[in-house]
Order: C-alpha cells, then structure tokens, then sequence
C-alpha cells in the first residue's frame, strides 16, 4: 500500500485529507508541522508528502526543501497545499524542489485525484 | 466517493476559534510601526488556516470575508505596510465579525449580514489606501491568462501539435513524464514518439537526469487551457511548444473526438518508448488506460457543508499525560479485579485477611480513577482569562481611561462547567471596575497617582476551592453614596448605622445600583446581585473589600468541580438528605426552651447572642403527615454570604464525598435541592440547595444588613 | 365526537393513523394501554423510589437506574383511578419522553405488563369521549386487537404538560 505523509497544522484540513486518502486506500501519516514531517521522513520513506505551506515553526517550503536533501527523496513527489492567491508560493515551491501543488480550497474527490495522478 | 465532510467541521470550528483567539491575542500585544515579524506571521497564519480551512468545508462567506483580512496581514507581514491603529482596530473587529459567523453557522442561524458588510467595507477601504499595492482578489498565476488569450479555438485544425522537451533535472522535482502523457491522453487520442537526440553516450550519461524528449500529435477539440494543465506543474521544469494544425499525415489517426472514457491510452504505451523506471528510482505503473480513465473526477454536487451540526456536540481537550494516568490506573483496576475474583472461586475463612486488603486495594483505586477522572474536566482558568485584555482594550478606549491590566495564576485549573459560567460574572466585575472603580487620567494624576490604573485578575487554588480576585487600583467604593442611596431605596432604615464591610455588602442587594450617570458599559438594572447570584448557583462566594482612594477587590471562591461534594448527610422524616458541608456552620442537639416564635409564624433560634431563624425541613419539604415525632433533633447552622438559618432535622448521619447527579435532566427543577446523589446501597437522596433554602428561610437581604450592624 | 377529531388530528397528525407499529401493552384498572415499543427502554419490578418536596401523589419519587436519577410516575393516581398495593406483578416500564424540552426517561407504574400487538394503522381509530376518568388530550387513539380494545397512550403529550407547562401548579 502506498504510503503518504500528510502535514497541516489545521486538525480538520489534516484529519479530512487523512480520512479520505484512507478511505481511498492509502496508508496516512499525519504530522503537525515541517519539524515533525522531517523527523518522521528521516525514519521511514513515504511515497509521496502532501504538505501546507502556511504552518508554525518548519513552513511547507522549507519542509519541501529539506526533504529533497535526503537521499531517499531525490524523486518521491512532494506536492504543496497552497491557495488560490499563492502564485508566489508556487514558484516558490517548485524552486525548492516541490513536485506540484493542489489548490485550495478542494474536495476529497479532487484530493484524490490529485494524488492518483501521481502515485497509483 | 462520497465522504460526508460534515463530519470534520466540529474540529473546524473548534481550531477556528482558537485561531481567533490568536488572533485577537496578538493583535493586541501588536505594537505599532513597522510589523514584527512573528508577531504577524502568526495571525496571519491564524487567518489563512481559517480562510482555508472555510474553503474546504463549504463555507464561501467566511473564505470570502477572511480574505480581505488575509490579504491585510499578508501586506503587513511583507512589510508593505506598517501596523496602524487603524488596521489593528479594524482587523479586531474582523475577528468579532469572524467568530460571529463562525457561531452562526455552527448552530445554523443566520449569520449579521449588516456588520459583515460594514467590516468588508472598512478592510477594503484601507486596504484601497495606504501604500501598499492593491492585491487582486483572484490572482491565480500568469499561466492562466496567457492560456486564455491564445486558447482561441473552434476552428477547423483537429490536431495539437505538442513539443514536451523536460528538463535534465526533471525527476529530481518528483514528476514523471509518463504521468502527463497519460494525462494528455485523457484529451485527446494521442501518438506519441519519443525525441532521443539529447541522449548522451553510455560512458557520460547521468543516470536522473532526464534525456528524452517527446513529440506528441493529440487529437480532438481539446481547448490549449487543458493542455497547458497538464504541464501546469513542470511549466518551469521543461520546454513545452503547442501548435495548432492540420495533421500532415492523415489516415494514421482516426479523427473522431475521443470522450475522455475511451482514450485509447494504449496508443501511449505502443509508441512511447519511456526508458525512467531503472534510472528514476519510481516505480512505473503498467500504463494500462482503464483505471487512469476511471479517475476523472466526476461532476459534484457542492456539498452544503454550513449545515447547521446537530446538539452541538461539546468536546473537551486532554493532555496526553492525564490519558496516560488513566491508562495506568484502569490498569491496576484490572489487576486489583483478578486478584479479588480468586475470591469468588472459592473461599475459606483463611483468606479473609487478603480479601480485606484486596478491597482496600479496590477503594484506593477507584478513589485515584475517580479523582483522575474528575481531572480530566479541567481546564486551565486562562480560557476564561485570555478574553480580558480585549475587554479592557475596549473599554477603556471607550470610557476614556488608562488602564493595565495584569493577569495571574492564568494555569490554576478548574472544572470546565464552573469555566464556562464564571465568564459573565467576571465580566461584570471586570466592567464595573473600570467604569466605577477607576478614576479617569486627570483625576488620578491631580490625586499623584499614576494615569495608567490597574486592573488585576488572579486566581489560585485554596484548599478544594479556586479563588478568584479582581483588583482595581482605584478610588475604592463611595460609601456615602451607597448609604443614601440604601436608605433612598430603603433597603436600610434611615437612622441606622452601619459597619463600612457592611455598607459595602449592601451593592449586592437585589436592586441596587450606584452610577450616578448609567452608562453604557455596566449598564442599568443588571446589579452586582445578579453576579453574587451567578456564583452562588455556581456553589461559591463572592465578597468585597475597599479601601477608601486605594481601590476595591473583589474576591470569589468557587469549588474546584460541579461533579462532587463533601455532604453531611441528614436524615427527616425517615428520609436521607445531603447537606453541602462547606456551607455548615455548626451542629447541635437542640435546646427547646431556645425556640420561640416572633410575629405568630417565623421560628427562631437563639444561638449565643444571637436569633437565627429556622427552617424545619419535615414542614418544609411537606414530610410531616404520618411521620413520627422523633425522639431527638438537631439544628444545622448553615450560612451563605453572612445570612445564617438553623436546618431541623430528625438525625446527623455520615459525612461523606458524594457524586452529584442531575435531578433536572429527566425531570426538573425542584425548589430547595440543588440535585441527587446515590448512595452506598444504591438508594437515591436529595441535595439540599442551601442557597435557596437560607433566602427563603429567613429574607436573605434583610438578614445580611442587619448581622453586618451586630458584628 | 365533532368537537375532538381536530384536536385529535393536529396532535398527532393523519400520519401517526396511518402507521403500522409495535405496541407494548399493560394494564390498568382493568383496561389494556399501549405504548409504542420503541420507546420502551425495560420493565422491572417495582421498588422504593425517593419522594421529591413538592410533588403530586401520582409522582411517586426518583429511583436509581444504573447511575441516573429516574423519576417515577404512577399511572393509576395520573389518571385519578383508585389506588392499589403495590404487589408482585406491579411493574414499572421505563420509556423513553420526548417533550419540548427535553428527552427524558421516565418510570411508569402500572398494574402488569400485557403484550406486544402489531396495530396497522387501519386499526387505529379515534378515541371516544370516556368520560372524565381519562384525559382524553394523553389518548392518540383506539385499536380493537383480537375483540380487545387497547388505548394507545400520547405518553409524551401527559409528560410535557405535567412537567413542561404546569410550574407553578407544581411548586
């Protein structure tokens, strides 16, 4: 199954983007912010990090960065949670080495989708 | 799919009122000037979770309206804008508009149309001003523009011609150009042939880099927006030229527009020769058309998610080491449990000497769930503490003074029921401070003190209680005022004289109220008799004390939880009572020749020096028909607030802790029991509301004033 | 007859007449009641309840069920019928009542616990006029079942206005 690494600090965006990809069979690893995301990442190699970008502590784009520094994350897609108004932040987030990017707000079903485009 | 998002918006407006709470939080402590960074970032951080977090679970006004105040922040936050009054005040109201929303929606009522428009109104006009440059409302990338002006279609050219040239470093961004081939085969049918020109030789080829490139002819309609879709996230990461036109080699496609269902996705896989998997470390999956086909994602109903949630489900936040002692001491439960249940196995008089220290054993650990569990309900005071410097921001803005306001023992904890009902009384005091209390900056600084007053508020443990205290650094109460205005009412005789910790009780009579000029911030008619009220229903007290010129302290004392009380129990007629033990005084037996009647019906007591009334609770409680007189009675002396009554009853049975049960929930209110308990042998006994009991007993207000001359 | 239909209809609306439901019926004085079964929670025996000050005679008191406080209500003195002993087929069937303002879950005395009969709504009629033994506003309407005939109890009609509407009567 593959895994993801979910990161918000937002509880009901994580624990909505959880349920769903869960429900679409996806094996889910929440964490709460970028530190937490590294220090999970650095254990354990996920299939793909869908992280938000706006967050205390590590922010997304850092988190984005850091992760392609690890070996084992030279290729795994690593998409952002941005909003419509984060044009900035999407250069931003590909410069950093960010696969794509998933606009919100989005549904599950978008979610979903987003994700089947790139893992499967 | 159908995942019913409702479900998550219990948790949304949950973290969006701690959001908010934030908010408000740093934009008071915001200083003016140009922005401290960490300061803003984390409201605007705040503001952007609940602007987004709005978006995904359907609620468009707030996305809406929470924009304008990103907007204002993230300007703030990039330093293009310094923090004004201005801004900070309007952005304060943002956050009262927000929450107003946030709790209309929750409980599904309508949300105030009117100041939603007044606060957009007023975010937009600065952010129209000032220096800062105007942000779009929907600004959403230069890519879709551009697609937009050149996406001119419905012409008669049925073939795109697409050149998709990815950079070397292109795997290293996590992105697989087998991926939007496939993607660009949901348009359109397409043929693909792959550009191996740039392929180095063997000896210098960098195995992740990518070499290849892709020339695909893709039939149909396809509008160049979708196209460019695609590639929207490799935009930076390849070359990527579109044209339009006639296929130069008809015949080798089939011409009819290919729904999306029907792609022959094959014709990807047959011709596109994609050499990543070795080199690219991602597994490719076997491109078989069907299930990447399935995936289009269907059109949606938008999902009504502002539907109101039902009975508004409470939740409570526990730290993980409070679950954590549970767990351990459910744990010894277990163990206690087994050992006990050898008992029931068999049993010979040899082992009555384990069994006792088994039960022993039993009653420590439930006593220990019983206290954790009971911790589990509370909360640190600071929830009810943090909406303060707000208040006090406000209000002293409002009445023109100058105001610090010092909080402290923000961590004591306390029960959350007893949290959530201190808040109006605190307010109360908090307001009545600062409008009465408090001398205007002129007037402290012509009597040397400081302009700025202080307001504290501070809150410690004390025994099994939480003690609250309000302090103001002001003028203290005007006695002589309260006097007249007592006798004028005449709540005291005209030439009696009282003790000054008397005078001052008297602001908590029913109907009192000394601001000369009402304002609008304490208000008119809603006394200090209303706050002792709130917290004797709450089982506490509350007392004053002032000093002339120096100010006015207000001290209440609350019990930690609503969930237990130590309680004398009594026995009437045959029946058990329970009397709260923090409110009794004194037992006795009673000495008959004490009693005497005043004015034909009420029933004193002569205690000492003094005539308490009394209450007998067989005629109170309608107990007496058919019980025997009994053989002995005793009085309880029980006071509240300085009023005291002598409670007849039949005997004093045990002391003990019990759990208080709702009496309300499936029946209803019943005057003179606050509630029931259960006890040893499973038998319900009624709670007396002493309270109650003591203002119907002997005329609360009465009886207060006059003690206070006696004492 | 003229006169209680209307009242009867916007009580309990035309679609209550029209439902097919499971009632559990029990005695008293003689006369067969039903309540729906869905709202029955469990019967047991009787036993001592806690007076409550201040109450009518026909509340007898709350009792401990499992750890909630249950009041007690017997349905005899409610509806002004003569009393009895309590004796060893005295139930208390405990439902569940829903009124304006709350849920409640209420203890009900009764004689003894009957049946359980299926009741179509075409069984269902309206009740006639009984008299002033039992209050007609608390009877949703008649059902003839095997030559019997079963009242069928508004128990959340009775509860709200005695515990709902009634305050000051009470205190």
């Amino acid at each position: 199954m593959a895994s993801i690494l979910a990161v918000d600090d937002s509880a009901s965006i994580r624990q909505m983007v959880a349920f769903t990809l869960r429900g679409a069979g996806f094996d889910v690893i929440e964490a709460t912010d970028g530190q937490a995301a590294l220090e999970i990442a650095r254990k354990q190699s996920v299939n793909l990090v869908l992280t938000d970008v706006n967050m205390p502590g590590m922010d997304g784009i850092s988190l984005i960065r850091e992760l392609r520094k690890l070996p084992a994350y030279k290729f795994t897609p690593l998409l952002m949670l941005t909003t419509e108004s984060g044009s900035d932040k999407k250069a931003e987030g590909k410069s950093a080495g960010a696969t794509g990017w998933l606009v919100k707000p989005f549904n599950p079903e978008q979610l979903v989708a987003t994700i089947r485009k790139v893992i499967n | 799919m159908n995942i019913d998002l409702s479900q998550f918006l219990a948790v949304f407006y949950e973290e969006s009122f701690e959001g908010l709470a934030v908010m408000e939080h740093g934009l008071l402590t915001l200083p003016e000037g140009p922005a401290d960074r960490e300061g803003v970032d984390a409201i605007f951080r705040a503001a952007h979770s609940i602007k987004g977090g709005a978006g995904t679970f359907g609620l468009g006004a707030v996305t809406e309206y929470t924009h304008r105040a990103e907007t204002l922040l993230d300007e703030i936050r990039a330093g293009r804008r310094p923090v004004t009054s201005a801004a900070r005040e309007a952005l304060l109201q943002a956050t009262d508009v927000l929450a107003q929303m946030l709790r209309a929606l929750q409980q599904g009522e309508p949300v105030d149309e009117a100041a939603i428009s007044a606060s957009a109104a007023r975010l937009d006009l600065l952010l129209r001003e000032g220096d800062a440059v105007p942000v779009p409302v929907h600004p959403d990338g230069p890519s879709r523009t551009d697609a937009e002006l050149g996406g001119s279609s419905g012409n008669d050219d049925n073939v795109w011609q697409v050149r998709f040239q990815p950079h070397a470093h292109f795997f290293r961004t996590g992105n697989e150009p087998l991926r939007l081939l496939r993607e660009l085969a949901q348009l359109g049918e397409c043929r693909v042939e792959t550009l191996v020109a740039s392929v180095p030789p063997l000896s210098t080829l960098v195995a992740d880099d990518c070499h290849l490139g892709f020339s695909i002819k893709l039939a149909g309609t396809a509008p160049e927006t979708d196209i460019r879709a695609v590639f929207d996230w490799v935009e930076s990461d390849c070359d990527l030229d579109l044209t339009r036109g006639r296929d130069a080699t008809p015949g080798l496609l089939p011409l009819a527009t290919a729904e999306a269902g029907e792609i022959a996705a094959s014709a990807v896989t047959a011709e596109a020769d994609v050499p990543v998997s070795a080199s690219s470390g991602t597994s490719v999956p076997p491109a078989d058309g069907a299930p990447v086909a399935s995936q289009v994602p269907a059109p949606r109903e938008p999902r009504s998610a502002n539907r109101p949630a039902d009975a508004q489900a409470q939740s409570i936040r526990v730290g993980i080491d409070k679950v954590d002692a549970l767990i351990n001491l459910v744990g010894e439960l277990v163990i206690t449990q087994s050992m006990l249940s050898r008992f029931g196995e068999h049993f010979d008089p040899s082992m009555l000497e384990a069994l006792q220290d088994g039960l022993a054993q039993l009653g420590r650990n439930t006593r220990e769930l019983q206290e954790t569990v009971l911790k589990i309900r509370m909360l640190p005071i600071s929830v009810c503490f943090s909406r303060f410097p707000r208040l006090v921001h406000d209000l002293s803005a409002r009445l023109g003074k100058q105001v610090e306001l010092k909080l402290s023992g923000e961590q004591t904890e306390l029960d959350k029921t007893v949290l959530e009902n201190i808040g109006d009384p605190l307010v109360h005091l908090v307001r009545n401070c600062l409008d009465h209390g408090l001398e205007s900056p002129e007037r402290r600084l012509a009597i040397g003190k400081p302009a700025t007053g202080t307001l504290s508020m501070q809150a410690w443990h004390e025994g099994g209680a939480i003690v609250i205290e309000v302090a103001d650094d002001g003028g203290g109460l005007n006695r002589e005022r309260i006097h007249a205005r007592a006798v004028e009412r005449g709540l005291v005789a005209a030439g009696e004289i009282l003790t000054e910790q008397a005078i001052d009780d008297i602001i908590f009579l029913p109907g009192f109220s000394t601001a000369e000029t009402l304002s609008d911030v304490s208000g008119r008619g809603v006394g200090m008799d209303v706050v002792r009220r709130n917290i004797q229903s709450l089982g506490g007290q509350i007392e004053v004390k002032s000093r002339s010129g120096q100010g006015t302290t207000f001290t209440i004392r609350l019990p930690l939880t609503l969930a237990i009380l130590d309680g004398q129990l009594v026995e009437v007629a045959g029946q058990v009572f329970v009397v709260p033990l923090v409110s009794i005084v004194e037992s006795l037996q009673i000495e008959p020749r004490a009693l005497s009647r005043v004015s034909g019906a009420a029933e004193v007591y002569r205690l000492r020096e003094d005539y308490i009334p009394t209450l007998r609770l067989r005629e109170a409680f309608g107990l007496a028909a058919g019980a025997v007189e009994p053989v002995r009675r005793l009085i309880v002396v029980v006071e509240v607030e300085g009023a005291r009554v002598g409670l007849v009853v039949d005997d004093l049975l045990s002391q003990q802790q019990v759990v208080i049960k709702s009496l309300e929930s499936n029946y209803r209110q019943v005057p003179g029991v606050s509630g029931a308990t259960i006890l040893g042998d499973g038998s319900v006994a009624l709670i007396l509301d002493v309270n109650a009991l003591v203002r119907s007993g002997g005329g609360l207000g009465r009886v207060s004033a006059g003690t206070g001359v006696a004492a | 007859m003229n006169s209680v239909l209307p009242e009867y209809e916007a009580h309990t609306g035309q679609a209550l007449l029209a439902r097919n439901g499971q009632y559990l019926t029990f005695i008293l004085a003689g006369e067969e009641y039903g309540v729906d079964i869905l709202r029955v929670q469990e019967i047991k025996g009787w036993d001592r309840a806690t007076p409550i000050p201040h109450t009518p005679a026909h509340l007898l008191g709350v009792i401990n069920l499992r750890g909630t406080i249950v009041p007690i209500m017997d349905l005899r003195l409610r509806f002004g019928l003569s009393p009895v002993d309590y004796g060893p087929t005295t139930v208390v069937v405990v439902l569940k009542v829903g009124t304006a303002t709350r849920e409640r879950t209420m203890g009900f005395v009764v004689d003894a616990v009957s049946d359980v009969h299926d009741i179509g709504g075409d069984l269902l009629r309206p009740a006639p006029d009984f008299g002033p033994a039992v209050d007609l506003r608390f009877v949703r309407g008649l059902a003839s079942v095997e030559e019997k005939m079963v009242i069928l109890l508004d128990i959340d009609g009775l509860v709200g206005r005695d515990l709902d509407e009634l305050p000051a009567a009470l205190q």
